[in-house]
């Protein structure tokens, strides 16, 4: 479970989050917001990449100020721009990375990448360099790169931003498919509606937080 | 030299990284040392077998030749033009120096990168007393292979906005983009280091 208890964040005296108290404990919660928002500072909340500077964010019981390397084990992130994620020129050597920086033994790392890529299609872009592939492709690479450290929950800052309709859809099927609890911060309305659980930010606040058959129209009057 | 490497399944590629790092610093005191065109000779020799032997695309290893060639061609006209160590000189120091840019290609098309950072920290390793921290050190040199393509494509985009908006060649509309660009990757990189299980307090150990 991820709690959020009366968090507030700045950059300097720019509050972008204002008191904000919640507890996801859904399979598939998303996070809908305009530009601005404090989305994507709410979602870096989430795996202790920033820490609140006001109030306290836990995941299932571990604070994110006081054992953030812990949390980031249990909560993985995908973030918007595939290209800054991918941290190695191949795709085999970037899909193991995180396993490698956690010391894992060289078989078991071999076993995991090999299954990872499988497991997203990209097994003919073993060797081949990252910078080579397509967004979609890149984007799949990412999230397989952060599925394979086994993460508890994952955290999707805007998965289907870059992509075409092919890749979005890819995207979103993977998502589906992931047996982990997963909190999406996204534009995409249709993505959401079979999700178990939409929050709506506006200037850094809940304003609607229900089912997506109540909250996505809610957002969508908001907006226009 | 910077070319990545490429996937062929043969002995070449099965060397261990040190082994290809090592021989490559053997050929070239060797071709050093030896007198006249011999050490250029053999090395372009050993390059050309083991370019065969790693059942590379001819093709593809010449268009990472492309760039060495051309500085090696202006090498080459600075040494018998300006600095008048006449022709057989310059010739001689320029094949030098071409067998053994082929010799670094063939090692890094055939040497995965992640087996070359094992290696260089394995090598860092021994500076540690010193207080370097090793794997610090390769990530560095891998994140640097990672992003200069990259960087290459970022370069192109900012060119192409200008361009688009009508200026053709200002310093000042291609490096403040660029650098705003450049230092907002740096903070995602390292948010995504970050949550990808890199300990930067980790000294490699």
């Amino acid at each position: 479970m991820i709690e959020f208890c009366s968090v507030t964040h700045a950059y300097g005296d720019r509050a972008v989050l204002s008191d904000l108290s919640f507890r996801l404990t859904e399979r598939r919660v998303a996070i809908l917001g305009g530009n601005g928002s404090g989305k994507s500072t709410l979602a870096r909340l989430l795996n202790g990449l920033l820490v609140p500077t006001g109030g306290s964010v836990t995941v299932d019981g571990l604070d994110t100020r006081t054992d953030g390397r812990a949390v980031r084990r249990k909560v993985g992130f995908v973030f918007q721009n595939p290209d800054v994620q991918i941290v190695l020129p191949t795709v085999e050597e970037d899909v193991a990375f995180g396993l490698k920086a956690r010391k894992i033994p060289k078989e078991e790392i071999a076993r995991r990448v090999t299954a990872a890529l499988d497991r997203h299609g990209l097994a003919r872009y073993r060797h081949q360099p990252a910078h080579q592939m397509s967004g979609g492709e890149k984007q799949l690479l990412a999230i397989a790169g952060v599925l394979v450290l086994e993460p508890d929950h994952v955290v999707f800052d805007e998965p289907t931003t870059l992509l075409d309709l092919r890749n979005r859809r890819r995207v979103i099927e993977t998502i589906r498919a992931l047996p982990q609890k997963a909190v999406v911060v996204t534009h995409d309305l249709d993505m959401v509606m079979d999700f178990d659980r939409v929050l709506v930010l506006e200037d850094g606040r809940v304003v609607a937080d229900a089912p997506p058959a109540v909250a996505v129209p809610a957002y969508v009057e908001r907006l226009s | 030299m910077l070319g990545l490497y490429l996937h062929r399944d043969s002995a070449v590629h099965r060397w261990p990284a040190g082994v290809k790092m090592g021989g490559l610093l053997a050929v070239t005191a060797g071709v050093m040392t030896l007198p006249g065109a011999w050490g250029a000779a053999l090395a372009g020799a050993l390059g050309l077998g083991l370019l065969a032997a790693a059942r590379l695309p001819v093709g593809r290893v010449l268009r990472e030749l492309r760039a060495p060639v051309v500085l090696l061609t202006l090498l080459f006209g600075f040494q018998a033009l300006l600095a008048g160590t006449g022709w057989a000189e310059a010739a001689v120091a320029v094949a030098r120096f071409a067998a053994l840019v082929l010799l670094a290609t063939l090692v890094t098309l055939t040497t995965r990168v992640a087996d070359m950072i094992d290696l260089f920290e394995r090598v860092f390793g021994l500076l540690r007393p010193l207080g370097v921290n090793p794997a610090k050190l390769a990530l560095m040199l891998a994140l640097t292979i990672r992003f200069i393509p990259l960087l290459a494509e970022q370069v192109r985009e900012v060119r192409m906005a200008q361009r688009a908006r009508g200026v053709e060649r200002s310093i000042a509309a291609l490096f403040v983009p660029l650098l705003v660009k450049i230092f907002t990757m740096a903070d995602d990189l390292a948010a995504a280091l970050e949550a990808r299980g890199y300990d930067p307090a980790d000294n490699g150990r």
